[in-house]
């Protein structure tokens, strides 16, 4: 592996996290459509929307993730793509507006009906998209999109058996991931009930989406030969038994109820199969355009590799943090009781009022009469000081002062 | 740093990747235009609301008061349904760049996308955070949960530096080689960074950041406050979000007259558009209001030297005009003119407001009582959203016909594919019901139940009624 495919490599792994845990979230919606109707099934959707909570939002960024790097790594690319493709990205692009605006508006639905209006517009918005984004990339690993802008068939680069087959592997994949997760988050919530529930939606969806990827290599096999070949043979045939026996092993360990084990073969059969493609793919990005082709010079693909790599070291500790205080339980109702550590004591800002009025003066006197940009280096940092030593001393003093006049 | 001259770069620019016959780039522009306006409010509500919610959850840590508690809890709940429309619509502006603008994209992409790149790492960071902080009442120790807000102001401040210098390079862009139609030779972290343009963007955007967040999350409260509904926690609830931003609207006088200057030294045919000068002159005047009728202002009220005065410091300094560029490289001076003098008006207002609120403070101790201070402040708030949408016409047309300064027409930028009109009208009658949402939403959320410490005075342990969910 040399520079110009270091970046695509990154990417296949930010798709592959989004295709697992964004998965996993729009199967949840998903669940939440078909999970049942009636008031018993109600804890069951309630259970789908708790369980993505807190990590709903880092979940969706891996996409952003995806779209930033191919940008500024392949820039040639991305605009051939979003070009040719605009029809499903902007579907896509739609059900995600979809989503987040119903994800946000359940926090306030007072009743029940209204509860299940705004889970139906999450639900089928959450099918839409991975429909969507899986055509998007069966548009692509068919090589319907061209070089160039929109030189491709707006229509038939995305309507086509494979983006077609790839949109309902995305659906079917995502629903099967996330009864998975949600019987193993069911286990540690202690509701047995729900386990079982999605322990059965697991095994049915397992079967579901084993027959639409066996279904979907056939059509690979008539439509994208190139794809077909790639994974029929060397380190792209590793990949797709690896994803099988990965599936295999997930659904013995679901109707074993090993959980733990099973969330991970489940997100390894998803990634290998990410893989699969890349391999399947390479050295081709998009018809005519080589990996080496596509990529931007030397002193772009160094930047963005250093600035992701300084970023791991925040990003990835971050990551760790969020998810295990999911897995521990530390988000689940009643985790943790707070302890009360109060000082009982107004906030000393006394001093504050004077420093910002310092920070004032001092940030105008470097700023006003001087046109020289040293004068701004040093007065516009005293004056945001000023803005915010002032805030904290005046916003203090007043809110504990109404406390007296009430 | 190598920098091709504009002239015989512009003519190539489009020749790599191929510019096209697009009949509906008028609506193109609308529709990108339509996306930033719903976004760029909920950017100042990721820059500033952090801020505002672990403040009172810090008073509320020193005080042990809990009305602090409950307002923070409230507002962590509207900070995240904020986020999560935030995170939507941003998702909707990177597909757009795309689905838009493929052939900028694919020409300059390499040379600005290591802003985005470091902006979506920023961006990671806040959606984690703001994960562990809104799920982490009761869960977390007090003084962890209050150290996870702090990450959450960070990276909305390191997000919109990468966005704005990146903005700041489409408006003063450097950094690269055009060579038949491809950049190469580019220096990445200079072309962003080492750009002289940015800074007064960035500065000027988080104030405005604060400023609209603040006004606007005062305005919620006053209204109340006005019908009567004056408890300590609607007192406290405008006190907080006011204070800020009373603090950063005079001090956004002094930005904006910097990044006038700086406009006036690297754009001047912007700033020519910002007054409707046509001619270069010495000693320019300002008009307030008129209308600019393609040679002149009419109607105005002319200010003899102000523009020299303002742009240079010197009121007999000379001033570019219009006509120092051909009519097609021109933007349209009207919507420039019309939103500078707008934001700049609304600005001035706001600043006003804040100094009335200070002073009150400083001599009284206390809110001003007066009804129109309260009617004032009502106002505020969407005034403060129509300056930022105005500032942001003003620096994005007055930037036109170029979508990278003086390199790149937008006409080159724009996709080959059709069906834009059909994407602009579902993507206007999306963005209206997602107002509507947003709306009924944040009304619900302020009339939720919460406990208030006069109904339950040992505070529930755990998740409880009012848990996130």
């Amino acid at each position: 592996m040399d520079l110009a495919e270091a970046p695509i490599v990154l990417m296949l792994v930010g798709l592959a996290a989004y295709a697992v845990l964004g998965g996993a979230d729009f199967g949840a919606g998903f669940w939440q459509l078909l999970g049942g109707r009636g008031e018993r099934d109600r804890e069951l959707r309630e259970h789908a929307h708790h369980a993505m909570g807190p990590v709903w939002e880092a979940n969706h960024v891996w996409l952003i993730f995806v779209l930033v790097v191919c940008w500024t790594a392949y820039p040639v690319a991305f605009g051939s793509i979003t070009s040719t493709l605009a029809i499903p990205l902007f579907i896509g692009g739609i059900g995600i507006i979809l989503r987040g605006t119903a994800y946000a508006m359940r926090s306030g639905a007072a009743s029940p009906r209204e509860e299940r209006r705004i889970e139906i517009g999450f639900a089928c918005s959450s099918i839409l998209t991975p429909f969507a984004l899986g055509a998007v990339i069966g548009g692509i690993a068919s090589g319907r999109v061209p070089v160039g802008n929109a030189e491709g068939d707006l229509v038939t680069s995305w309507l086509n058996p494979t983006s077609i087959a790839l949109g309902f592997i995305a659906i079917a994949t995502s629903a099967y991931l996330a009864a998975v997760y949600l019987a193993a988050d069911a286990v540690r919530v202690g509701k047995p009930e729900l386990e079982e529930a999605f322990r059965k939606r697991a095994l049915g969806m397992a079967v579901v989406a084993g027959a639409a990827a066996i279904v979907g290599l056939a059509v690979v096999r008539n439509d994208a030969p190139r794809i077909w070949d790639g994974l029929t043979s060397g380190s792209g045939l590793v990949a797709v038994i690896l994803s099988a026996l990965a599936g295999a092993a997930t659904i013995a360990f679901v109707a074993g109820r090993r959980y733990g084990p099973a969330r991970v073969t489940a997100a390894t059969a998803v990634g290998a199969i990410v893989a699969g493609w890349g391999l399947a793919q390479r050295p081709q990005f998009l018809p005519g355009l080589t990996i080496e082709q596509a990529a931007a010079g030397r002193s772009v693909l160094i930047a963005t590799l250093v600035a992701l790599g300084l970023g791991a070291l925040i990003l990835l500790p971050s990551l760790g943090l969020l998810y295990s205080l999911l897995l521990r339980g530390h988000f689940d109702e009643g985790a943790a009781p707070r302890s009360a550590g109060r000082s009982e004591t107004a906030p000393r800002t006394g001093n504050l009022l004077p420093a910002a009025g310092v920070c004032l003066i001092v940030g105008l006197a470097a700023t006003m009469p001087v046109t020289s940009a040293w004068g701004r280096i040093i007065g516009i940092p005293f004056l945001l000081a000023f803005i915010a030593l002032g805030f904290v001393a005046i916003a203090t003093a007043m809110s504990t002062a109404a406390k007296d006049d009430r | 740093m190598t920098f091709t001259l504009f002239a015989e770069a512009a003519s190539s620019a489009s020749s790599a990747f191929g510019a096209s016959e697009q009949a509906y780039l008028f609506q193109a522009r609308q529709m990108q235009a339509l996306s930033f306006a719903a976004h760029i409010p909920l950017v100042c509500f990721g820059i500033a609301f952090p801020a505002f919610v672990v403040f009172v959850e810090w008073l509320h840590l020193r005080t042990g008061d809990d009305v602090y508690r409950v307002l923070a809890r409230r507002w962590s709940k509207v900070m995240l349904a904020l986020f999560a429309v935030g995170v939507v619509t941003g998702t909707i502006l990177s597909f757009e760049m795309g689905l838009l603008w493929p052939n900028f994209m694919a020409t300059f992409g390499n040379v600005f996308g290591l802003g985005f790149t470091i902006e979506g790492i920023s961006f990671f960071v806040e959606a984690i955070f703001i994960g562990i902080y809104v799920y982490g009442w009761d869960r977390l120790s007090p003084r962890t949960h209050l150290l996870t807000g702090i990450p959450i102001i960070l990276s909305g401040f390191s997000g919109s530096l990468m966005v704005i210098a990146v903005n700041g390079w489409m408006n003063h862009p450097t950094g690269f080689t055009l060579v038949n139609g491809r950049a190469v030779d580019v220096h990445p972290w200079a072309a962003l960074f080492e750009n002289s343009y940015f800074w007064h963007e960035l500065i000027h955007m988080y104030i405005a950041g604060f400023m609209v967040a603040g006004f606007l999350t005062a305005s919620a409260y006053a209204w109340p406050i006005l019908r009567g509904r004056t408890s300590r926690y609607n007192r406290t609830a405008l006190i907080v979000p006011l204070t800020i931003a009373a603090l950063a609207a005079p001090v956004q006088i002094v930005v904006g007259d910097w990044v006038a200057r700086d406009v006036a030294e690297t754009q001047p045919v912007k700033l020519a558009a910002l007054e409707g000068l046509t001619t270069t002159e010495k000693g320019a005047p300002v008009h307030l209001l008129g209308w600019y009728d393609g040679d002149r202002v009419e109607y105005g009220i002319k200010i003899p030297k102000l523009l020299s005065l303002l742009a240079f410091h010197d009121p007999n300094a000379t001033v570019t005009g219009l006509d120092a560029v051909p009519v097609k490289d021109q933007p349209p001076v009207n919507v420039v003119r019309i939103s500078f003098q707008t934001m700049v008006a609304i600005g001035s207002a706001l600043a006003l407001l804040g100094v009335v609120y200070l002073a009150a403070w400083f001599r009284l101790r206390r809110l001003p009582a007066t009804r129109w201070f309260y009617r004032a402040v009502v106002v505020a708030g969407p005034a403060s959203v129509v300056a930022l949408l105005a500032g942001w016409i003003t620096t994005e047309v007055g930037r036109q016909p170029w979508v990278v300064y003086r390199v790149m027409r937008t006409s080159e930028a724009v996709t080959g594919a059709s069906g834009i009109p059909v994407g602009y009208a579902t993507l206007a009658l999306v963005y209206a019901g997602l107002a509507v949402a947003v709306a009924w939403l944040l009304r619900r959320l302020a009339r939720a139940p919460m406990d208030m410490p006069e109904r339950s005075v040992s505070p529930v342990a755990g998740g409880g009624p009012d848990g996130p969910r």
